[in-house]
């Protein structure tokens, strides 16, 4: 026996005879035998944030191209053409917080559909949990948000921005929801995409869609005058609750109280928030489920 | 004495597949022609391995032993029966390591490493050994998708050979590596086996079959058609001749089966 007892996985326990049990090798998986393996998931966040832009001069600076330029399209279409600078104060901040959150989930769902199929080689050989792909790509997304928090931050300062409780609860609750909302719908559509791989195009429709199902490019207050009471339902989209949550942690702040259009926010806001990371955390665990159903297959589809 | 691998009544249909688009799969239908055939690639296995044992596992291509070693080692579970294992894993399947084409092999190495359990501790303790072994100082930091097959298959079997691990898998490890680095394998696995952990060598050479191994399996269509003494196995294989082949003489007066 070679030394079975200071075995590093999870603490293996012995029984009487100094013997580790016999276990089915293929049930060490799911999603808190991923939060066991830290070291292993370090090891896939690192390596997927030097790969994401591998072969590309520009490298990491496409995390930010990339967002930067929807927002100078929404900015000038949106807000010169269509002239919603009257209308929504600080337009440059609003649409801005709400690009932070729209891009973390698009991305996280994006590249998280993509990430069993990207890594298959190590799918077809190696035994690990595999919901450890869409988890890195959901963390390899949030460590982008960094910067573009601390851009928004600085932004939102020069308009006389300033931090408050409130504001910093609802920006956690915001990031919260798409964590856990993008690793679910991540869990689902990796699993899905490696028997069809039409789902990973799809996915580039819903990403697209999203964008107009969120208070980015309009604001809250025309929905609350325009939809009347669609408005309840339209709070039941966990992604325009954290795109809300956020615009309140950050744009709210930026407009003064001269300012003769002021912002509109949901009441209840912090509620509704809590209540989607509820939501979420069911999407998760339907994710979950169905990742594993499926994944006894996955090895021999791809 | 104390089991290592417990294999029972385990069962693993694969469904081949005929048309892959949704407008071939209509026009095969329509014509009544079958568009998805069942199998099982491993059908109603059972057996108990020791602990210490050395099996050798033979068969044609085809005949389910990748898909057997794929089951022990986690990769895929049976769809009926169940296998048991003791302790940690590790070692090759069908002769490649699951390794990713676009990373390094420094990269490949460490997170490889990992996800047999290896801590970072152990990985910078063994990297230079593991490295040493593989022979691949000069391209450890180019991209794996671009080593032969056998400088992937080198530095795979390097890793999982200085894992500690309780059962060693060998999926025709030695297909592919030349004949100096066969020779290393040869010598390291044997330590294995001597060391009293489990060896599960899949290969089709009846000479380092019979060197290596105390027990042979062989399986045909997914069965298991023969569980006994290695020189039997091998006999009823009919590979025996190859042991009397001149041909293969050379190999195994070199000390080592061909291992194709
Ligand atoms: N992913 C797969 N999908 C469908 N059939 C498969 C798959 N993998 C293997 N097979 C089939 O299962 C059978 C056993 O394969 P394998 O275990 O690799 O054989 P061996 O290693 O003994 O040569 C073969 O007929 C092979 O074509
Ligand atoms: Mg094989």
């Amino acid at each position: 026996m070679t030394d079975l007892a200071a075995d590093p996985r999870e603490g293996v326990k012995t029984d009487e005879a100094g013997l580790v049990p016999m276990v089915a090798p293929s049930d060490a998986t799911g999603l808190k035998a991923v939060l066991q393996r830290r070291y292993l998931l370090r090891l896939l966040v690192r390596r997927e944030i030097s790969a994401r832009y591998q072969g590309s001069i520009l490298g990491l600076m496409w995390s930010y191209i990339n967002p930067l330029s929807q927002f100078c399209i929404y900015f000038f279409v949106m807000g010169v053409i269509f002239n919603l600078h009257a209308s929504i104060p600080n337009f440059a901040i609003h649409i801005f917080s709400a690009i932070v959150i729209v891009h973390f989930f698009t991305e996280t769902m994006g590249a998280g559909t993509r990430s069993i199929v990207r890594n298959r080689q190590i799918v077809q050989k190696m035994a690990m949990p595999r919901e450890m792909f869409p988890v890195a790509t959901m963390l390899t997304s949030l460590y982008h948000v960094g910067p573009q928090v601390i851009i928004l931050v600085v932004a939102s300062a020069c308009y006389g921005w300033l931090p408050d409780a409130y504001g910093m609860a609802a920006m956690v609750i915001g990031i919260a929801i798409i964590m856990i909302l993008g690793t679910g719908l991540a869990l689902l559509f990796s699993a899905a995409n490696v028997f069809f791989r039409d789902v990973g195009s799809a996915v580039n429709i819903i990403s697209n869609l999203i964008r107009f199902g969120v208070p980015m490019i309009y604001s809250y207050e025309m929905v609350a005058q325009r939809f009347g009471s669609f408005e309840r339902y339209y709070l039941w989209n966990p992604i325009a609750d954290a795109v809300l949550l956020f615009q309140r942690a950050f744009w709210v702040g930026t407009v003064g109280a001269d300012e003769k259009n002021q912002p509109v926010m949901p009441d209840h806001l912090l509620l509704y928030g809590v209540a989607m990371i509820g939501v979420s955390l069911v999407v998760l665990a339907i994710g979950q489920l169905v990742f594993s159903r499926l994944e006894n297959k996955i090895p021999e589809r791809l | 004495m104390v089991d290592s691998i417990r294999v029972e009544h385990a069962t693993k249909s694969f469904t081949r597949r005929y048309q892959r688009t949704l407008k071939q799969i209509t026009v095969a239908k329509a014509r009544g022609h079958k568009t998805i055939e069942e199998f099982n690639a491993v059908d109603d296995v059972s057996f108990t391995v020791e602990q210490g044992e050395s099996i050798g596992l033979m068969g044609l291509n085809g005949s389910g032993k990748s898909t057997l070693l794929k089951m022990i080692n986690g990769v895929m579970r049976p769809d009926s029966g169940s296998i048991l294992t003791r302790g940690r894993i590790a070692g090759l399947i069908a002769t490649g390591a699951g390794f990713h084409p676009q990373l390094s092999g420094r990269d490949n190495l460490i997170l490889n490493a990992a996800i047999l359990g290896m801590t970072e501790k152990e990985t910078k303790r063994k990297f230079d050994a593991i490295v040493d072994f593989a022979g691949i100082e000069q391209q450890l930091d180019s991209q794996v998708g671009h080593y032969s097959s056998g400088q992937s298959a080198r530095l795979g079997f390097a890793i999982a050979i200085h894992v500690d691990s309780d059962i060693f898998l060998a999926d025709e490890v030695l297909a592919v590596g030349d004949k100096p680095f066969r020779a290393k394998c040869i010598t390291r696995m044997e330590e294995i086996r001597d060391s009293g952990r489990t060896l599960f060598y899949v290969s089709h050479s009846a000479g380092s079959v019979k060197r290596m191994c105390t027990r042979v399996l062989v399986l045909r269509d997914g069965q298991l058609v023969f569980d006994g003494k290695p020189w039997k196995g091998i006999k009823f294989l009919g590979y025996d001749d190859d042991v009397e082949n001149p041909m293969d003489r050379e190999e195994s007066e070199g000390e080592i089966g061909a291992d194709i």
